[in-house]
């Protein structure tokens, strides 16, 4: 009897998970009246902001990557070796931006860096796009930073980095070749998921006034039928490819050498 | 003048004095062991030499230099630790030219010193693997190799086989003293296991509560104990407490027995109590050309250890053990026997505390 149950619940939370995204896919495929077919997704594809705003999006994914990972990766190894007391703060920073809305961070942006202040980022179009990607870092801060520890946890750093410098390692040395190379794995699962939030991304682009993917998604569900279905989907299939990709990094991480 | 030296270190953590006026010099290619229980302050003696902990106070000189300003990838020594620290992300061959490329050696210098380093240790088929393919005792025989590859002028041990078993402890610890024997190489080797420090080491350090409380030769340390810590850390040995008879004659009185020690015994007067040291080995009841000096007592046990039989004997208020060995013609003391106890009166050792 038991057993019913769970396969009930299973069903249900199935069903209530996949029926919508049937939904939504069936609708992109009915641009053609009475048959099946990619018009939708052709439209997209062919529509030079989305190649505009995709492209700008994806270059943002990856520039913010790599601050997250210069930023987190020195800090969360120099906390766990030289501060380990201050772990629980830089824990309760770095979830800051999970209970801060992207709004408020975001005008919170526009009222420091704006053209009458003393860094006035916002008065052109690259200060614009570097105090986006600024924003991008700190929304991802969270994931990247908890996949960056939980890595450096899996390593014993202290003894790595007391052995790299009796061998006459320096800091950029020991973090270059010794530290960032066994969490690698980590560092890519907070990689994807920071590219998954960049791509998907409205308020701040928006706000800001960037050519991204998120205000364009946004954009063009406002004025089409079939398209936005069809742009839903295939955002859903980058976000799940980033998913996947973290899956088969684990997978990855677990044949790879156990740390000392 | 001495390859390296250490004045007067002192080290505190916080309101805690963990060594206190620790010297010693090192002379160039010795082997020193650091022999201590937990917490006696003998590795942070030794990451005070590496430069991980820095002296409150004192100074380090290694080979005429002062060490005090110096980092530790400044240092030029190698370490190995207790818990292998190779490199994860790099195999056998890259973990032992680390060192040599953050020296910017030729790749042509590395690769020869690689193959020279992996064909000391007996490895250099297993110059492909990474770390978790290795055994333990692979891996820190790579860790010895990689420490080395570099050309320090120090070597640092720290307790480098407590990791491992028993019988690869005893092959590895020979291997190590063969390999610092056949490069000369100062070491320094921390352990709290006696019989290592004591099989492979030219001197000793016997540390007690961040104190060295003895330094010496393997031999001095056993048979001539200078402090009542050494006698107890160091082997097993027989604590007789006893008053002095007559401090001119060195006469003792262990009970209602006396005994000679047949030296005078300096600063005390008759009726003083005094701490005696007797080994194991160093009495016999079967055997009288083992000394002539003599002690009665009672026999409380009986123990057959395979190569030996150890006996405990109650003589005035102490219970103290002798072994002899196992000898088929020989029959064991049984419980309640009188037996008489016979050694040499050199061997009964005068403890100050």
């Amino acid at each position: 009897m038991k057993k019913i149950w769970a396969w009930g619940a299973l069903v249900f939370g199935l069903l209530y998970f996949t029926l919508p995204l049937i939904g939504m896919t069936n609708f992109s495929l009915k641009m053609r009246r009475g048959e099946y077919s990619f018009d939708a997704y052709g439209k997209v594809f062919s529509d030079p902001r989305f190649q505009e705003t995709f492209t700008y999006s994806i270059m943002q994914a990856l520039f913010t990557i790599l601050f997250g990972v210069l930023l987190v990766v020195p800090t969360a190894y120099w906390v766990r070796l030289k501060l380990p007391r201050l772990r629980p703060y830089i824990e309760f920073i770095t979830l800051l931006p999970l209970v801060i809305p992207a709004i408020v961070i975001v005008f919170g942006y526009i009222r420091l860096y704006n053209t009458s202040s003393w860094l006035p980022l916002t008065g052109s179009i690259f200060g614009t796009n570097v105090l986006l990607m600024f924003g991008y870092a700190i929304l991802a801060l969270p994931y990247m930073y908890r996949a960056v520890d939980t890595g450096l946890r899996t390593i014993d750093i202290a003894t790595l980095t007391e052995a790299a410098q009796s061998l006459g390692a320096g800091w950029a040395t020991i973090l270059g070749r010794i530290i960032l190379p066994n969490v690698l794995v980590a560092v890519l699962s907070g990689a994807f998921l920071t590219f998954a939030i960049v791509i998907g991304e409205f308020t701040m682009a928006a706000l800001l006034n960037r050519p991204a993917f998120g205000p364009y998604m946004q954009l063009l569900g406002a004025n089409r039928a079939y398209e936005p279905a069809a742009l839903a989907v295939i955002a859903f299939g980058i976000t799940w490819g980033c998913l996947g990709l973290i899956q088969l990094v684990s997978r990855f991480q677990k044949s790879a050498p156990p740390k000392a | 003048m001495s390859f390296l030296t250490l004045t007067n270190i002192q080290k505190s953590f916080g309101p805690v004095q963990v060594v206190h006026g620790f010297d010693m010099s090192i002379e160039k290619g010795e082997f020193v062991s650091f022999l201590g229980p937990s917490g006696c302050g003998k590795t942070t003696v030794l990451r005070m030499i590496a430069g991980f902990e820095m002296p409150s106070s004192g100074s380090i000189v290694i080979n005429g230099k002062d060490q005090g300003t110096l980092k530790p990838n400044q240092r030029n020594i190698g370490m190995v630790f207790q818990a292998y620290a190779l490199f994860p992300n790099m195999n056998v061959a890259d973990n032992v030219a680390f060192g040599l490329k953050v020296a910017g050696a030729p790749k042509a210098e590395i690769d020869a010193r690689v193959k020279q380093m992996l064909s000391l240790i007996k490895l250099e088929h297993l110059a492909d693997r990474f770390p978790y393919q290795l055994s333990g005792g692979q891996q820190q025989r790579v860790a010895l190799a990689r420490a080395l590859a570099a050309k320090p002028q120090v070597l640092l041990l720290d307790e480098p086989l407590s990791a491992l078993d028993a019988k690869i402890r005893v092959s590895l610890r020979e291997e190590i003293r063969q390999i610092q024997q056949q490069l000369g190489i100062t070491t320094v080797f921390v352990t709290h296991d006696q019989e290592e420090a004591l099989s492979i080491s030219d001197r000793i350090v016997v540390m007690n509560s961040g104190r060295a409380d003895q330094i010496g030769t393997p031999f001095e340390i056993y048979n001539t104990p200078a402090t009542r810590f050494v006698a107890s850390f160091v082997g097993t040995l027989n604590i007789i407490e006893a008053k002095v008879a007559d401090p001119a004659t060195g006469t003792v009185a262990i009970g209602d027995q006396k005994v000679s020690l047949k030296e005078p015994i300096s600063g005390m007067k008759g009726g003083d109590p005094i701490s005696l040291a007797l080994r194991p080995e160093a009495g016999s009841i079967a055997d009288s050309a083992k000394g002539d000096t003599a002690l009665t007592g009672e026999v409380v046990s009986t123990s057959f250890l395979g190569s030996v039989i150890r006996t405990k004997l109650r003589i005035g208020g102490d219970v103290i053990s002798f072994d002899m060995f196992n000898d088929p013609g020989l029959t064991p003391p049984a419980y309640g026997d009188n037996v008489t106890l016979r050694f040499a009166a050199k061997d009964l050792l005068v403890i100050r505390e």
